[in-house]
């Protein structure tokens, strides 16, 4: 939180995005309901997924410092280091989402299905932050350069939100698109977070994000936790 | 490295044999060091021989291929974490928080070394004086001067008393004032009972200096001989048949042995097949010598 700046732009990049698509591209974008209950969940997703930009450079800056270095030549659990940033960085992560949350209400978006689904809602975008977080953390000490891990980050994390169905219904996608689209767990993520954000079944969307989740943990944890380790 | 105080008579650090690759990149290929405890071991060398490798298995941050290495009797593999107990470690850019001022640096390294927080601050607002930063103390880091930065990373290394400190290039890049500076809290941290090792490309004042070319120590000694030795020329033989290169080193060591204490013995790198030899302020009589001792010895 010493870095303002760095919490001001990771809110004004997706306050940007609510407006862009809320009034700018929504116009043109047919769904059933509103456009903008539509937009949120993919839009809340999406933040959670762009803020572990910031764990990927943080992490390659502090290898490149030596910060790194000097904390693993410590007395210290090495487990300690990576537990405590991935903490850190969902929590900051979380206040990111209820702004936007919040933004979005400014904007004409409400929850429509009752308080714990919403919280509901919230839990599950920043499990799957953090999930995320994991591969980043995980480029991030694994690239070593800021600039490289920066460029990295768009190159997966740009197809993975926007080949979805965060801003527009996979229908409307090319057939061998949607069948990205359709299967990839960001989409199951936003699926469940619509569908408790507005109503509608859950279950079937919950299942598949949570076994993907799960799965991201179970392969992208240990790498990090490797590439700590084994770190410059 | 005769005199040895300290009460086990144990040097502070002792490696023997120590090997490292990365891949076919050879860092280490074998060098032995010992450091007995509160003197300063200077290890000298251009880049990439193996200086940055050497302190990162010394400071338990990179396992050896071959050899063994101890620190304060803890062997770096095995005892890793009492190792970890006994170091500090100033690595080559300054390790900080920049967003953060000096003291809160100081003060989270301390905590990280369980040290209650009013230890914390005492051991903090202690370092901050000794290196001149009172002043800068609730300033960020990221205001400090170049050296302030360095003089506060060292800072860091030291809030856990280490008795064995580590400094990767803790001159490289300061100014000849702060230089100096370094070189005095260099100084009295010895004088306290610190050993230190540091890895340097200058011939700076160190008790010892190791100097490592191409993963091997190729010279010892004391800044005083070493200027006799290698700060004269030093003249490089390679020799095309590797077979042969024992024979050459035979030929050349009598022109070493020939000239005094100030010539040093060949020394051959296997893997490359040159022979170095340091002559010295007599090059060019000594190349002529060796090329004349080398076809005496055939071809």
């Amino acid at each position: 939180m010493r870095v303002p700046a760095y919490l001001v732009f990771t809110v004004i990049q997706p306050v940007m995005f609510v407006l862009l698509f809320r009034y700018v591209f929504g116009g043109a974008i047919h769904v059933a309901g509103n456009y903008v209950d539509f937009l949120m969940p993919g839009i809340i997703a999406q933040t959670a997924a762009f803020a572990t930009f910031g764990t990927a450079i943080a992490l390659a800056q502090e290898l490149k410092k030596g910060v790194i270095d000097r904390l693993r030549s410590m007395p210290m659990a090495r487990s300690a280091v990576l537990a405590g940033r991935l903490v850190a960085d969902t929590g900051r992560m979380l206040v990111t989402i209820l702004i936007i949350v919040g933004v979005g209400y400014a904007v004409g978006f409400r929850f429509t299905n009752g308080v714990v689904p919403a919280i509901a809602m919230v839990v599950l975008a920043t499990v799957f932050g953090l999930a995320i977080c994991c591969i980043s953390a995980y480029t991030g000490l694994a690239i070593g350069d800021e600039e490289s891990v920066q460029a990295f980050g768009l190159i997966w994390l740009f197809p993975l939100t926007f080949l979805s169905s965060a801003f527009v219904p996979i229908a409307t996608m090319p057939g061998w698109l949607q069948a990205f689209a359709n299967n990839q767990p960001v989409t199951y993520v936003i699926d469940t977070m619509r569908a408790l954000a507005l109503g509608g079944p859950v279950v079937p969307s919950l299942w598949k994000s949570l076994v993907w989740l799960a799965g991201i943990f179970v392969v992208f944890l240990p790498l990090a936790v490797r590439a700590y380790r084994r770190a410059g | 490295m005769s005199q040895v105080n300290g009460a086990t008579g144990r040097p502070a650090i002792l490696v023997e044999g120590l090997t490292k690759s990365f891949g076919e990149v050879h860092a280490l290929r074998g060098i032995d060091l010992s450091v007995p405890r509160g003197t300063v071991l200077g290890v000298l060398g251009p880049n990439g021989a193996g200086k940055t490798t050497a302190v990162r298995i010394l400071t338990t941050l990179l396992r050896p291929d071959g050899g063994r290495a101890e620190v304060e009797g803890y062997d770096v593999v095995r005892d890793a974490a009492a190792v970890r107990r006994t170091i500090g470690l100033a690595g080559q850019s300054a390790a900080i928080q920049e967003e953060l001022t000096g003291r809160e640096n100081l003060e989270i390294i301390g905590r990280l070394y369980h040290l209650s927080w009013p230890r914390a601050r005492g051991r903090a607002t202690e370092l901050l004086e000794q290196f001149g930063l009172s002043d800068a103390a609730d300033r960020a880091a990221k205001n400090y001067s170049g050296g302030m930065q360095r003089r506060l990373d060292l800072a860091a290394s030291l809030v856990g008393q280490p008795r064995v400190l580590f400094l990767d290039e803790p001159t490289t890049g300061l100014d000849p004032r702060s230089r100096l500076g370094m070189w005095d809290i260099i100084r009295s941290l010895a004088a306290g009972g610190t050993t230190l090792l540091l890895t340097t490309q200058y011939l700076d004042e160190a008790d010892e200096i190791v100097v490592i070319d191409h993963g091997l120590v190729i010279a010892a000694g004391t800044a005083e001989e070493l200027k006799g030795r290698v700060g004269g020329d030093v003249v490089e033989f390679t020799v095309p048949d590797r077979h042969r290169l024992a024979d050459a080193v035979a030929a050349i060591a009598k022109i070493a042995t020939g000239e005094g204490e100030a010539d040093g013995q060949p020394h051959a790198d296997p893997e490359t097949g040159v022979i170095y030899l340091g002559v010295g302020g007599r090059g060019s009589d000594a190349l002529i010598e060796a090329v004349r001792s080398l076809d005496g010895a055939g071809r």
